[in-house]
């Protein structure tokens, strides 16, 4: 993996001169083509565009020649996961059935990236409509685990955590449902961060479970995903899920020690069965963040074990939804047929895959007449429970949790064929998207040279919190914590 | 709760999946698996709160009646499968199945 | 399935009808974006984002719907609920671009409210209960004869506010099914949330039918009657279905519960399709929406800027301006000719001429042109002054008329008109009293069966009188100065 300028001093050397922003780029296009040769290439990114990123890059040399504020992520090239909408290059969501379709509009998380100065080079590969635990669900192929290309990335924002790990960008945007930026940042020992449920805009962001949806950032490091996070959190008046509450200075709490700080140690996510080195290694960062002064706590979250199968029912049910709109009539596909039924029905068959249809059937069925009171009611009943042991432990005191991220580091491309085995790579993520609660995986060492994300949650809009016990330990594990 | 061959191609129907007949026996088998880890919910307590409704006590927000139309960066034209005279055109709707306008 | 019923077999059974009412607010957007609801533009010419379901599109909600519908809600005396929910309903249709239509399903706006339609046998007045007042947004228009083996949409409707209004099946017969109809569109109307056109579709009217034996408590089994394009419509849908049910009962068959269309041209229903039962529509609370959250003060200040609703206009038009029934109602029918008589009335002083010439003839003027009232010619303040002419005797009634009708035509003050066209009555004694004497002296012959006793020839001479004035005579002192020359 190729060291580099991190992304803020990246955009103070194009903001003050001294490099043009077009260097960065064609480094970031060169890498892309390194990785992606040969039998065993990345496929991270799926739609590119060069001329537009070299043009972006022109115009903020050209800001930076007139002195004025190209932004934090001047000239700083990042990719974006396909299923946030872009003006250029299509947006897939790695299924068939919006293959070649190129947005009219821009997400806002894009808006705000540009704004401040970002060059987006492009679109990243994904399980399809974000249903995954490992990019393999792409109709695209899959994306490879650049530590490992045999194994996956992790998933569905496999596409974007790979670029990371590889080195083409230092900042990427994914999406998050169950887990979908931080267990592919453990996969690929990188920074992975989930904001609170309505802290950044979903306005653009292809809806999969829209009351779990949140755009995600990937960082090289603790502070590329701070300032990535800052750029593109706040109030949106276009997406009525957004919150109206003001965004921290995240970067700076990079400073703050951790005196005072009470960390929770949740029993239920360290199980008896959890994999003995992962359990390790979450010690071994807890020993660190003891040494800076902070308190670990041992708490409970007892109704964790229901997270899985309530997010399995609440997901589909409404992606189930959400994926109506893709019916060949207004956009994407469409199959040729004599007549409606046919055409909704080819155009669907032919357009999802595999995994999508099954959560599309599963999904109707939990919301259909008969079963939505034993299913979709109550699993968003069950929901409420698990909420209120995240509100019980804060009360109680605790400023955040610390767990693992995933139950085992990157497995094998091919190995899972048991849907509801995927479904388990969740199991310490999913809470965290049902609660609506802050989260983020960080890199906190290897097993059998493969990594192991720590996974730090926090309170509604507690971001700060998260940040601050993050850069701490990055700090204090320095290159321990890829070993 | 176990999902019969005939429900899956009924609830196929509903979310207008085409699926071969062939298919159905490996489907519900799939759905059936995944179902039964959803069982143990049905035994929990969940009368003492009611359901989750999202993050935060705030309302909608309400947006003023006026303004512009959000704009798009190219014409529908562009991004339609079909097209005439500024209409979006399907096939032709059968009578009589075909009309779920309710 | 036509066998026709007799009337004493019909007379055996009652209707049970509830209508379900979807009512277009006038907004100028759309209920979830900024897109125009004009009528008429070109096709999908009002689309965004938004209402074609683009993939990441999200739905805002629009503030003056939420006023407007809880107007429309208060003035039913709906009980409006401070947190009420979306919900998708979900279906696919082509005019559907998101697969659901964002409703309101367990938590609706508004519930439990009442439209009095009439009185009862013994004078109380008559009620249909409404169930519930929701907010939805309005699918497109799909149109299937425009080009062969194809549908053409236009999504320009898509996402237009609606509200549902919706009633307990209280409703009994074809005629208080119109009467309901009427007084809710006359009401809708005062409180101004809509166009009410259900020529262009902002006012659409769905039954549920059932019937039953006179006296019955339990409920038929009801179907669905759709596509009826006016209220005479409705009544005489209901009456055929009310017919054939009555028909399949008393064959001793079973009437299903379906869906059936409304044919005007042959006044019959048909089935709207082949296939049983009702759809299921998956309804879940929509995750884009948080729920509305209305505060009492809020509710308490649309509740306090209600216009005068019918019901109150009528009874204070009955006290205040001392009409008759039949004047009321003309005159309350519509909340605009309401409130242009009461500005005539106000200022005229007279509330029964006042009355007279709107009812008469302004409401004819209007009619013949098909001019609405708040663009006619002729204002308020105008009318009371010709009023007040006639009243003072500066124009003779007749003069009035014709003094009126060049007004509709310019817009013209009366006083310039009546200058202008030399119509000001002539009361001057000295005037009348030498067409008085010519009159007389030209028909010497009446005047002496006149003096004689023959009272009916007074007529002969006024009119001659009025003719010889060209009509501006004030008939008043016409009368006078003959009774004068006759007395003395």
């Amino acid at each position: 993996m190729v060291p580099g300028p991190s992304a803020a001093e990246l955009a103070r050397q194009h903001a003050e001169g001294k490099t043009p922003p077009k260097k960065a780029v064609e480094q970031a296009f060169a890498r892309a083509a390194e990785v992606d040769a040969g039998p065993n290439g990345l496929n991270a990114i799926l739609w590119a565009d060069r001329e537009a990123a070299l043009g972006a890059a022109a115009q903020v040399a050209e800001l930076s020649r007139q002195g004025n504020q190209p932004g934090p992520l001047a000239g700083v090239p990042v990719v974006v996961k396909d299923n946030i909408a872009t003006l250029t290059m299509p947006t897939t969501c790695g299924s068939r059935i919006l293959e070649g379709y190129v947005s009219p509009f821009e997400a806002t998380v894009v808006t705000r990236l540009r704004n401040a100065g970002a060059i987006v080079i492009g679109k990243t590969n994904m399980d399809e409509f974000a249903m995954g635990s490992s990019t393999e669900n792409s109709a695209y192929g899959p994306t490879r685990n650049p530590l490992d290309p045999t194994r996956v990335p992790g998933g569905s924002s496999g596409g974007s955590a790979a670029c990371v790990a590889a080195g083409i960008v230092r900042v990427a945007l994914g999406s998050e449902t169950g887990g979908s930026v931080r267990q592919p940042a453990a996969f690929c020992g990188i920074v992975g961060v989930k904001p609170t449920y309505g802290r950044v805009s979903r306005y653009g962001l292809v809806a999969f479970a829209s009351s779990l949806d949140q755009v995600g950032v990937f960082g090289r490091s603790v502070e590329d995903a701070a300032i990535g996070l800052g750029v593109i959190a706040g109030r949106d008046r276009y997406d009525s899920t957004s919150a109206d509450v003001e965004v921290d200075d995240y970067v700076a709490t990079a400073s703050e020690t951790l005196k005072g700080v009470v960390i929770g140690r949740p029993r239920e996510y360290f199980p008896d069965s959890l994999d003995a080195r992962i359990r390790a290694r979450c010690d071994a960062a807890l020993d660190a963040l003891r040494q800076l002064g902070a308190t670990v706590r041992d708490v409970s979250l007892p109704h964790t074990d229901l997270a899985i199968p309530t997010y399995y029912i609440i997901a589909p049910a409404e992606a189930s939804s959400n994926l109506a709109r893709f019916d060949g009539v207004r956009y994407g596909a469409r199959a040729k047929a004599a007549a409606l039924r046919e055409m909704y029905a080819d155009t669907r068959s032919h357009g999802f895959g595999r995994e999508v249809t099954r959560r599309i059937l599963l999904g109707t069925y939990v919301l259909s007449a008969g079963y939505y009171d034993a299913y979709y009611k109550k699993a968003q009943e069950v929901r409420a429970l698990i909420v209120n042991d995240f509100q019980n432990v804060f009360q109680g005191g605790v400023d955040v949790l610390f767990t693992p991220t995933a139950p085992t580091p990157a497995f094998p491309i091919g190995a899972k064929s048991d849907p509801y085995e995927m479904y388990l790579s969740d199991i310490f993520t999913a809470t965290a998207n049902l609660a609506g609660i802050p989260a983020l995986s960080l890199p906190i060492g290897r097993v059998d040279g493969l990594p192991v994300g720590g996974q730090v949650m926090g309170r509604h809009f507690g971001e700060a919190a998260l940040f601050r016990v993050a850069f701490a330990l990055e700090r204090a594990l320095g290159e321990a914590a890829h070993r | 709760m176990s999902v019969t061959d005939a429900e899956v191609r009924h609830v196929a129907a509903l979310a207008r999946l085409g699926l071969d007949a062939g298919q159905l026996p490996t489907i519900a088998a799939e759905l059936n698996g995944i179902l039964a880890h959803m069982e143990v919910l049905s035994k929990v307590d969940t009368s003492a709160l009611g359901a989750v409704t999202g993050v935060g006590t705030a309302g909608t927000p309400l947006r003023v009646d006026g303004g512009n139309q959000i704009p798009l960066a190219r014409p529908r034209e562009a991004f339609a499968p079909a097209m005439r005279d500024g209409f979006l055109i399907v096939p032709r709707l059968a009578t009589h199945e075909d009309q779920e306008s309710p | 399935m036509s066998a026709t019923v007799g009337a004493p077999a019909l007379a055996k059974y009652e209707m049970v009808v509830g209508l379900e009412v979807h009512v277009q607010l006038r907004t100028r957007t759309k209920l979830f974006c900024n897109c125009s609801t004009q009528f008429g533009d070109p096709p999908n010419r009002n689309t965004c984002p938004v209402c074609l379901a683009l993939p990441g599109s999200l739905p805002v909600l629009n503030e003056s719907a939420v006023e407007l519908a809880t107007r429309a809600a208060l003035a039913l005396d709906a009980s409006v609920q401070e947190e009420s929910v979306f919900a998708r309903k979900n279906y696919f249709y082509p005019d559907l671009p998101k697969g659901y239509q964002i409703s309101q399903f367990d938590k609706p706006l508004a519930l439990d409210g009442r439209l009095v339609i009439g009185e009862q046998h013994d004078g109380s007045p008559m009620r249909v209960r409404i169930t519930r007042v929701h907010m939805e947004e309005d699918a497109g228009k799909s149109i299937h004869d425009r080009y062969p083996a194809a549908s053409a949409i236009d999504l320009n409707r898509a996402g237009t506010p609606l509200i549902e209004i919706v009633s307990e099946p209280d409703i009994r017969s074809s005629a208080e099914a119109g009467s309901y109809l009427r007084l809710l569109k006359q009401l809708l109307e005062y409180v101004d949330v809509s166009d009410l056109n259900m020529e262009e579709g902002s006012l659409r009217v769905d039954a549920n039918i059932s019937i039953r034996e006179r006296g019955a408590t339990k409920l038929g089994t009801k179907t669905e009657v759709k596509n009826m394009n006016s209220f005479s419509g409705v009544e005489r849908a209901l009456d055929a279905e009310f017919a054939r049910q009555v028909a399949i009962v008393e064959s001793q068959g079973r009437v299903e519960q379906e869906t059936l269309l409304w044919d005007a041209d042959r006044g019959t229903v048909r089935p709207a399709r082949s296939k049983e039962g009702s759809h299921d529509y998956r309804y879940f609370p929509d995750p884009d929406l948080p729920p509305l959250r209305l505060t009492k003060e809020w509710i308490a200040g649309i509740r306090d800027r209600l216009p005068e609703l019918p019901d109150a206009r009528r009874r204070r038009f009955a006290t205040e301006h001392k009409l008759s029934p039949y004047d009321v109602d003309v005159l309350t029918a519509s909340p605009h000719i309401a409130e242009y008589f009461e500005a005539v009335a106000h200022a005229h002083g007279d509330s029964k001429t006042a009355a007279n010439w709107v009812m008469g003839d302004v409401l004819a003027v209007l009619k013949n042109t098909g001019v609405p009232i708040d663009r006619f010619s002729v204002r308020p303040a105008d009318l009371a002054t010709l009023l007040d002419m006639v009243r003072g005797g500066a124009v003779s009634n007749s003069a009035a008329k014709r003094i009126f009708a060049l007004m509709v035509q310019t817009g013209d003050r009366p006083e310039q008109i009546a200058e202008r066209e030399g119509l000001a009555q002539v009361g001057d004694e000295a005037q009348v009293a030498a067409w008085v004497d010519e009159a007389i002296a030209d028909k010497p012959a009446e005047w002496q069966r006149y003096l004689a006793g023959e009272k009916k020839l007074l007529g002969v001479f006024v009119g001659a009188v009025m003719k010889r004035s060209g009509g501006r005579a004030d008939p008043r002192k016409v009368n006078q100065l003959l009774s004068t020359r006759a007395s003395g």
